[in-house]
């Protein structure tokens, strides 16, 4: 079904305003955007995270459809158990309201996906659930002030990694979680950002059709964790594909697939890096090797990512 | 009613009754001594025995994370872990109680690491005390086959809305064959019945959309935890309608305590779970010997049943509490603790200490609880006996 504006603009929006999401947060964005393709049947489970709490403070609740937060490290776990109970109790004819589908959607951010929620996401894509993940990836701990984790890249930084005289910010490559979850050979995973939004919508549409497990990893340019005017959220997005720091592609039953090229010749990852606050130092006198192995890093793995899609095609 | 005599071990005979509550969904990581349970369990399902769906996760924190996403989407949920596993689960069990969620699980005792170790203690469920589950202790395959039935009425009663542990010993009773009678299928079906689904709330029910488990901080935390804490003053009602009911339909007639040659005791024997029935034994063979001893078996142990306890030893000449856990740097056992704050300020309270025994595994026979008598005569002669003391251990 073709996605535009026109008939987005008539989905009814199921994250209802007056949440407390920070002011140019492009996570709530993400969470609207997935939802108006989702719709009303849906189920959503939510890690522990920025997303979770400043979405349903008690007595308040954004969310217009079922909602569930248990922990942080298996909201995959939980939602498994919900789709499993969908099954059961459809098939004995027990459902309170009648419907043949729901769709039960997962989110967490980087920390409860990357990291601490791996094993519960790695064994509800083997099982096989009828379910999407969806990873809004700010790379780091937000939630918790801004710490490291799996998903931040070298050279930025964090409260746990601060640059100082000595350590000038992380000092290892990010997670490569996309690929992880390609390896679990479920029916569908994809890499979108929100800026992207006919592609999110594509791909939330693609991953909901699917007969299986679906996964998407969804940039998310964080206004507090970052250092950035919160008016350029959606662009630090878009330049984050431009760069081909974050490439948009899908992998469709083990096919990988480039859903956008980015103009050539590719913009410089320094292009990227200049707005973020955390990513200051690495323009200064002594610090040119962090850039210098930034950028050789997406070169790598953009040429890499190019050779699956050649080696995977029809 | 007509009943089947029959031969099982504990293992089999909590997954018969599970069975015949008809669970829609099981979700469960293997541990031994728990894995015969599922075991058996999962032949049901393979033969069409029962249609609940599996799923068999990759950890237990994953098992009790899914047994939420059930029960909160309105299925009746079972699931069942020992030791180790209850550990890992941790984190969860919490907020399957504070989700109001009535799920059931077998919890096969076993020791804590470390060191690692298989057999019988109760530090794992002991650690699970405050977590807001119901908890019943077990003497043998019968009572556990029991409980595995009514636990899902306990549970689900719209005054209760709890998760229910069903603990029975692990090998002791997991791995033993017992004689024990069973309902058929249907006679247990119509006692249990199908879940209620106007009960609680359920995630599937997306015309009403509800918000499960938001941030909840200073301003009404407390209220929501006050709310739990009504639901644990509610339940003795519920489980003894329960028991009564059950009672009337088996000719097992059960309390949350049982009293063991009570009556003109002067020296009582605590204990729950298997030991009750070793205990027994010696109690029987003093008794011939014109020692006043019995014993006071606690087999509810979440809601703690105060007064009954209180009752059943106040005037007593000397107790002894047997805990099959170390509280350690605490004062006595976590069965001790309850039990004598439990007398606390009663005139006619008795004496009562308490013997750490069985860790790990380690054989309790008779001999030792014969010692522990010894011991409670010579309180109540006037002997001076440390508060908190060890039995079968090589010091």
């Amino acid at each position: 079904m073709a996605v535009n504006l026109q008939t987005l603009s008539k989905r009814e929006n199921l994250l209802a305003g007056g949440h407390r999401a920070c002011a140019g947060c492009t996570g709530a964005n993400i969470l609207k955007q997935v939802m108006l393709t989702a719709g009303p049947d849906t189920v959503v489970g939510n890690a522990t995270g920025c997303m979770e709490v400043v979405t349903t403070i008690f007595p308040y609740t954004a969310w217009k459809v079922p909602f569930i937060h248990t922990a942080f490290e298996n909201a995959a776990a939980t939602i498994s158990g919900a789709e499993t109970a969908f099954r059961a109790l459809k098939k004995r004819g027990e459902l309170p309201v009648a419907r043949e589908k729901i769709h039960f959607i997962a989110f967490g951010g980087d920390g409860g996906t990357y990291d601490i929620g791996l094993q519960s996401l790695s064994g509800a894509m083997e099982r096989g659930h009828n379910m999407l993940y969806v990873c809004y990836d700010n790379e780091a701990y937000m939630n918790t002030g801004i710490q490291r984790s799996g998903a931040t890249p070298l050279g930025a930084h964090t409260s746990t990694t601060p640059v100082g005289s000595v350590h000038k910010g992380k000092e290892q490559h990010r997670k490569d979680l996309t690929s992880i979850m390609v390896a679990h050979n479920i029916p569908y995973v994809a890499q979108t950002t929100p800026f992207h939004w006919r592609d999110l919508q594509q791909k939330v549409e693609k991953a909901l059709s699917v007969d299986g497990p679906a996964f998407l990893n969804i940039l998310m340019p964080c206004t507090v964790g970052w250092g950035f005017d919160p008016a350029i959220g959606m662009e630090l997005a878009k330049v984050a594909v431009e760069t081909n720091f974050w490439p948009l592609f899908e992998v469709e039953n083990g096919r990988y697939r480039l859903t956008y090229k980015p103009k050539e010749p590719r913009t410089p990852i320094a292009e990227w890096l200049k707005p973020q606050r955390r990513f200051q130092h690495v323009f200064r006198p002594g610090n040119e090797h962090i850039l210098e192995e930034l950028q050789q890093k997406v070169d790598d793995d953009f040429a890499r990512l190019l050779r699956l899609c050649e080696a995977t095609a029809d | 009613m007509e009943q089947r005599y029959v031969g099982l071990t504990g293992n089999e005979a909590v997954a018969t009754a599970f069975k015949q509550a008809r669970p829609h969904v099981a979700s469960a990581f293997p541990i031994t001594p728990q894995t015969e349970m599922m075991h058996k369990y999962a032949e049901f399902v393979a033969n069409g025995e029962v249609d609940t769906e599996m799923i068999l996760v990759e950890s237990e924190h994953s098992a009790m994370s899914a047994a939420v996403g059930a029960a909160a989407a309105g299925a009746r949920t079972m699931t069942a872990t020992s030791s180790a596993g209850f550990a890992l689960m941790w984190e969860v069990v919490y907020i399957a109680a504070s989700l109001r969620l009535p799920i059931g699980m077998a919890m096969v005792n076993r020791a804590l690491s470390g060191n690692i170790n298989i057999h019988c203690d109760h530090s794992d469920a002991m650690g699970g005390r405050d977590s807001g589950w119901i908890q019943f202790y077990c003497e043998n395959a019968q009572e556990a086959y029991d409980h595995g039935l009514m636990c899902w009425r306990i549970g689900e009663h719209p005054d209760v809305r709890l998760p229910v542990m069903v603990n029975y010993d692990g090998f002791i009773i997991s791995h033993t064959a017992e004689s024990l009678h069973i309902l058929d299928d249907d006679d247990a079906w119509r006692f249990v019945g199908p879940k209620r689904q106007d009960v609680g709330y359920t995630l599937l029910d997306v015309e009403n959309p509800v918000t499960v488990g938001p941030l909840d901080l200073t301003d009404y935390y407390f209220e929501h935890k006050v709310a739990e804490m009504a639901a644990h003053e509610r339940a003795p009602r519920v489980i003894d309608a329960v028991y009564r009911e059950y009672g009337e339909l088996t000719g097992r007639v059960y309390a949350p305590v049982e009293r063991y040659r009570l009556d003109d005791a002067e020296l009582v024997i605590v204990v729950l779970g298997s030991t009750a029935g070793t205990a027994k034994e010696v109690v029987d063979a003093y008794r011939e010997q014109g020692v006043k001893v019995g014993l006071l078996k606690i087999r509810l142990f979440r809601p703690f049943p105060a007064e009954a306890v209180a009752a059943a030893l106040a005037g007593r000449k000397a107790v002894g509490v047997m805990d099959r856990s170390a509280s350690f740097g605490g004062l006595g056992g976590p069965v001790f603790t309850e039990v004598r704050s439990a007398l606390y300020r009663r005139p006619d309270a008795p004496p009562v200490h308490d013997w750490i025994y069985g860790l790990g595994g380690r054989d309790c026979d008779t001999t030792q609880i014969a010692s522990l008598i010894d011991q409670l005569r010579d309180v109540a002669a006037g002997k001076e006996l440390d508060t908190v003391n060890l039995l079968g251990v090589r010091l």
